[in-house]
């Protein structure tokens, strides 16, 4: 039997590597960070649940806040799905390509958006290039790479507030919090029904044990077809305010009371 | 992922990358002391992840490009995405682009073609080319490691 190997380890090895993969991940994050010192507050808008409105309650929130001068930007994280733009009733345009960073779309009322839906064929999937089996191995990470560049990569400037609208799950919120190297700001969107809740709750429960501030609840849809107390459930057993309720047609003055509470 | 030569207790370092076109990557390392050189041969999916992280086995060669992995990778991307700019307005000191290299830049499909033509340019501004001929293109596809462009 030959004798057993006594090799070094991974750690014991000091020497210059040229390669240097931990100084490109540090460099990423640092082009983040750079890229966003100018943005005063960052809100995550998310839910554990499908189908409640994030991105209809981010764009209203956006335009209404933009309405009161504030700088505002979106950035539309749901890749698969982004509807930013047009809720944002965003012309369709060419995104400028200057050296250093991409130019954002910029609505009517002036907020400054980046999208998935801005780059991609009309209805066409979001695809990457790659092996086309077992594309469940890097397709995640590959997302969490356009998610870094939507936010390292785009020339926000000066933002009092930058909106990210997260598609439903914990998923993105979680590659959000690696990339942001802290975790943002939340704002939580239900319906009603105590479906949503138990599902929202989770989402909560994920978001405070990764250090977020939980800045508030809206509950969509009131009325009409969904019934039941999920805001006021989980404001309670969050101890985070209910700030808005919003029913099934909305005013202007309704986002405009929602915004004067972020 | 580092690679030690067992025999003399020392660190490999990188030497060179390939690419093959295949989704396949070869990546070589040389020992120090002893010479010897092993290859680091990644599948289609194991080449794929490292481009997912937006790092560059032995290193970046270009400075990272605004949206650099959404354009590289995304098939589905609007054609006119982008305005076609070639990123600084080009000056006086701008290399000229042959008919040739033009007509091959235009082969590039517009969703990346921007970011390509500013790599191009920036490699014949570091070496004080003046023209940029399709030979010149191919130096800097070598020489940098371009994938794809």
């Amino acid at each position: 039997m030959p004798p057993p190997l006594h090799i070094r380890t991974y750690h014991e090895l000091t020497e210059a590597d040229r390669s240097g993969l931990p100084d490109q991940i540090g460099a990423q994050r640092r082009r983040v960070a750079e890229r966003l010192a100018g943005v005063k507050r960052i809100v995550a808008v998310m839910s554990g649940k499908g189908g409640v409105g994030k991105s209809y309650v981010t764009a209203h929130v956006a335009r209404a806040l933009a309405r009161t001068g504030r700088a505002v930007g979106v950035l539309d994280a749901d890749l698969n799905g982004p509807t930013i733009p047009r809720l944002l009733s965003l012309p369709a345009l060419q995104i400028r390509d200057p050296e250093g960073a991409v130019t954002p779309a910029v609505s009517a009322e002036g907020v400054r958006c980046i999208s998935m839906a801005l780059l991609l064929e009309d209805g066409a999937p979001l695809e990457f290039k790659g092996p086309s089996t077992e594309s469940f191995v890097w397709r995640g990470a590959m997302e969490a790479a356009a998610l870094r560049e939507f936010l390292g990569d785009v020339a926000w400037g000066t933002l009092d507030i930058l909106l990210l609208d997260l598609p439903p799950g914990m998923q993105r919120y979680l590659e959000l919090c690696d990339i942001l190297g802290s975790a943002p700001d939340v704002l939580t969107v239900t319906i009603p029904t105590p479906e949503s809740r138990d599902a929202v709750r989770r989402a909560m429960r994920a978001a405070l044990e990764r250090g977020s501030h939980l800045v508030g609840i809206v509950e969509n849809m009131v009325g009409q077809e969904f019934s039941g107390t999920a805001a006021a459930d989980l404001s309670r057993e969050f101890d985070t305010p209910v700030l808005a309720r919003i029913p099934w047609h909305p005013t202007p003055d309704t986002w405009s009371a929602l915004g004067s509470r972020l | 992922m580092k690679f030690l030569c067992v025999d003399c207790d020392r660190q490999m370092t990188f030497e060179e990358r390939a690419l093959p076109g295949d989704g396949t990557l070869a990546a070589t390392f040389k020992c120090p002391k002893c010479g010897r050189v092993m290859a680091l041969l990644t599948n289609p999916m194991e080449t794929q992840l490292v481009s997912s992280l937006g790092v560059e086995i032995g290193g970046r060669t270009v400075p990272a490009q605004p949206l650099e992995t959404v354009r590289k990778m995304v098939t589905t991307g609007r054609d006119d995405a982008f305005e076609e700019t070639a990123g600084r307005p080009d000056g006086p000191t701008a290399p000229f682009w042959s008919s040739e290299a033009q007509e091959r830049l235009g082969r590039v499909p517009n969703f990346v073609r921007g970011m390509v033509k500013r790599i191009y340019v920036d490699y014949a501004r570091e070496r004080g080319i003046s023209e940029i001929t399709p030979a010149i293109m191919d130096s800097a596809r070598s020489e940098l490691g371009l994938e794809g462009m």
